[in-house]
């Protein structure tokens, strides 16, 4: 074992922060610590700026191979890259999900051809992605999707019809990638197929979902004979779920350190709080905040560790698979103990009619982080049959 | 940065792992944890003749074998899942790092020799104002009473931590052979049978100057505290661990309403919670033990050391109560048996959380460096 990174990666990392100390002001000073989750829907054009700067700076798809526009660049530079970008006030990426989503999928899955349309846009920070699993009856079901895709031998074009739900930023987005049933007598996981769309076409429409926060970040799609290119399917008729799957182990959780300086900042603003107004005397409170802090230096040390690679069993580490659970469940406990850290004045909003202040933000907007992705009740079912070896649930 | 064990780690840690489900099944532990000593000589003489675990961090120059702190944690795991019964935390988390910390070159020559040599010795920490000094020309006088020393009534010699007659923060650590004329030990009987304690009753005792570890010792002894906290968390680990595991074994055996009860998914997903606890408490416990051995190289600060301590058993201790509290639920009726032994681990875990300061405390400790 061994904490300190080589004198290569602390050049690296002096790199990546002497370039957001010079970028990240002007025009783009006014999106620092700005547009992530919660506040996902602010400022989508100045962000969309910013990622055709970092491009021009090499910045985007770090991790990809330089074949493909990356930089090969190693975990751990991935590492330092997204904590000097979340230390310095980068804003929540725009171009996250054809980055580290679709890219890694094109290049793991895709054709020549495909890679050669979608890859440089990406790069490039012109074209974004938005994501198309979540039915209105495929939820923590993932695999009950109804959405249909039909192949019309007229038009020689694959048609989709169907609902998407949860679909972050699909009214910022210009395409966006869909599993639809290709076989309409199957069920399951089985007969699906991943699809590459265009998001402005007459057959989509868009409809923004407003959340509890009064705000939407999440949308419904709707696909009314949708269409898209023979070739925009991934894989063949029947390849989705694996297609589908596979994309979910590409983050390999780099960014996970990004996200523990977001709320390394969070818990930094409740122990200034606590410290203006008092709480920070209170016992109980004490009690919280240093457990919280406990558990935000655990989240990292959890991170290195499935960083470095668990040499007792490759495909299956623990520690990974407890991730989402333990910091879902952290972030929650942070919502409700910026509250009471807050006393009367938690109540008080920012302005009106109903713009929440940045804490508020949190206590509300953390209720959804124990359920998208995997609801806690679905991470406990993964934990205990994929880790624990317990016997599974009987499937309707 | 590698956060994950080399070949070498691993190969110590199976080693251990090899050797106590060997040398500590269930029957072992529970001969042992009846006798007042609460130890097999003949087998800690096996440890330190043929694993030699008692010198295992202990620098080359001293005849040890110069390992890390994470070997050192790596093997505490290991004693942790199979509550193995032995001297080793005493002489080696405790006495051991009073001497590399607080002992100047002759003592640790002199000292550290003797620990090789398989003798035992333990620390007396718990209370520095309960015993006192008074210098006496060129000899200390001790008097007092250190209670809560692990292995105290059969160590063969005890590091004490006293403050000085009238002056409670100045702290010197002395070391007394457990025969000193004077000293009166008593073995304490404990709720947790598979960790012994003692009373240690001081009067007149008398000790040469080149006795005395180190003068002013108060910031020195708690780096000793932090050194073995971190290795109390790994051994937390390993119980936590063995609580998760014996539970799951026999969920997947016991069979009620026709289906086993690991099945069920309220059992599944209490499960769950606890694998979510043990892999979080390890995170910490390895990353403390990277910190200790930074400290002990010269490379990490009192205070990074003080933090990582904290964090490590704060993270540790609730796990393993609550893993061993889950274990006793999860196993029904029969765990609340003396036959199963999720009990022990449940007593185990009881009394590893008290040492060394509860999750309370480091957490408040944590709480004075984030707010005051």
């Amino acid at each position: 074992m061994e904490l300190k990174f080589s004198p290569e990666d602390e050049h690296f990392r002096k790199e990546i922060a002497d370039w957001l100390a010079e970028h990240l002001v002007g025009e783009f000073a006014a999106i620092r610590f700005r547009g992530g989750p919660g506040d996902e829907h602010m400022y989508p054009e100045e962000r969309k700026a910013w990622e055709q700067e970092l491009a021009a700076g090499g910045w985007t798809c770090i991790g990809w191979p330089e074949a493909f526009g990356g930089r090969g660049a190693s975990i751990e530079q991935q590492v330092i890259f997204h904590e000097e970008y979340a230390r310095a006030g980068g804003p929540g990426r725009m171009g996250h999900i054809g980055e580290t989503l679709t890219g890694p999928t094109l290049i793991a899955f895709g054709s020549d051809e495909q890679r050669e349309r979608f890859l440089p846009g990406i790069r490039a920070g012109t074209r974004f992605w938005c994501q198309g699993y979540s039915e209105p009856s495929a939820g923590s079901d993932l695999a009950n999707v109804k959405t249909k895709a039909v192949f019309d031998e007229a038009s020689q074009r694959w048609l989709i019809s169907g609902q998407k739900v949860w679909t972050s930023l699909a009214h910022e987005s210009d395409h966006c990638f869909v599993i639809a049933r290709t076989d309409p007598d199957s069920v399951g996981h089985r007969g699906l197929g991943f699809f590459l769309l265009d998001m402005d076409q007459p057959g989509i429409t868009v409809r923004p979902i407003e959340q509890m926060t009064g705000t939407s970040e999440f949308n419904e799609v709707f696909f009314d004979e949708a269409h898209c290119g023979a070739g925009d399917i991934v894989g063949a008729p029947g390849d989705g779920w694996k297609v589908a799957m596979g994309l979910l182990g590409f983050e390999r959780g780099v960014s996970t350190l990004g996200q523990q300086m977001l709320f390394q900042n969070e818990l930094d603003d409740i122990i200034r709080e606590a410290k203006r107004n008092g709480a920070a005397k209170d016992p109980v409170i004490r009690q919280r905040i240093a457990d919280a802090h406990v558990g935000l230096k655990i989240m990292r040390y959890n991170s290195m560790r499935t960083l470095s690679g668990n040499a007792d069993d490759g495909s299956l580490q623990p520690e990974a698979m407890i991730y989402k659970l333990y910091w879902s469940t952290w972030h929650r406990n942070l919502g409700k103990l910026a509250m009471d850290v807050l006393g009367p004045e938690a109540e008080i909003c920012a302005a009106p009619p109903y713009e929440l202040s940045r804490l508020q933000s949190l206590f509300l907007f953390s209720r959804a982080d124990t359920i998208y992705g995997g609801t806690n009740q679905v991470q406990r079912n993964i934990i205990a049959e994929r880790a624990l070896n317990m016997p599974r649930e009987p499937r309707g | 940065m590698n956060f994950s064990f080399t070949d070498e780690q691993r190969m110590i840690r199976d080693t251990a792992e090899a050797f106590l489900s060997g040398a500590s099944p269930s029957e072992a532990v529970r001969s042992a944890m009846e006798t007042e000593s609460g130890f097999d000589a003949t087998v800690w003489k096996q440890v330190c003749e043929e694993l030699y675990w008692q010198a295992i961090h202990i620098p080359e120059q001293y005849g040890g074998l110069g390992l890390g702190y994470v070997e050192l944690a790596a093997t505490m795991e290991q004693m942790g899942r199979f509550l193995f019964c032995a001297p080793f935390f005493s002489s080696v988390c405790l006495a051991t790092n009073a001497l590399l910390v607080a002992g100047d070159d002759e003592q640790k020559a002199r000292l550290l020799a003797r620990l090789i040599a398989g003798e035992t010795a333990t620390l007396a920490h718990h209370a520095p104002a309960a015993v006192r000094w008074k210098a006496e020309g060129d000899q200390f006088r001790l008097n007092g009473t250190a209670r809560y020393v692990v292995d105290g009534h059969t160590a063969d010699w005890v590091i004490v931590a006293a403050a000085a007659s009238g002056d409670d923060g100045n702290v010197s650590l002395f070391v007394v052979p457990g025969g000193q004329p004077g000293l009166v030990r008593h073995w304490l009987p404990t709720m947790d049978q598979t960790r012994k304690q003692a009373e240690l009753v001081f009067e007149n005792v008398l000790v040469d100057t080149g006795q005395r570890l180190a003068a002013g010792a108060a910031a020195a002894l708690a780096s000793v505290e932090d050194l073995a906290t971190i290795a109390l968390a790994a051994e937390q680990v390993g119980g936590a661990q063995q609580s998760l595991d014996s539970t799951i074994a026999y969920t997947r055996e016991r069979v009620q309403f026709g289906r086993t009860v690991a099945s069920f998914q309220a059992v599944k997903h209490k499960a769950a919670d606890m694998m979510v606890k043990v892999e979080a408490a390890r995170s910490a416990s390895y990353y403390a033990a990277c910190i200790a051995q930074e400290f002990l190289a010269g490379s990490a600060s009192t205070g990074e050391l003080a933090e990582a301590a904290s964090v490590a058993k704060a993270a540790c201790s609730e796990a393993y109560l609550f893993n061993a509290g889950c274990g006793i639920q999860l196993h029904g009726g029969v765990g609340f048996t003396w036959e199963y032994d999720i009990q022990l681990f449940f007593k185990r875990a009881k009394s590893s959380e008290t040492l060394l300061g509860n999750a309370s405390l480091h957490r408040e400790r944590l709480a004075a460096l984030l707010l005051d």
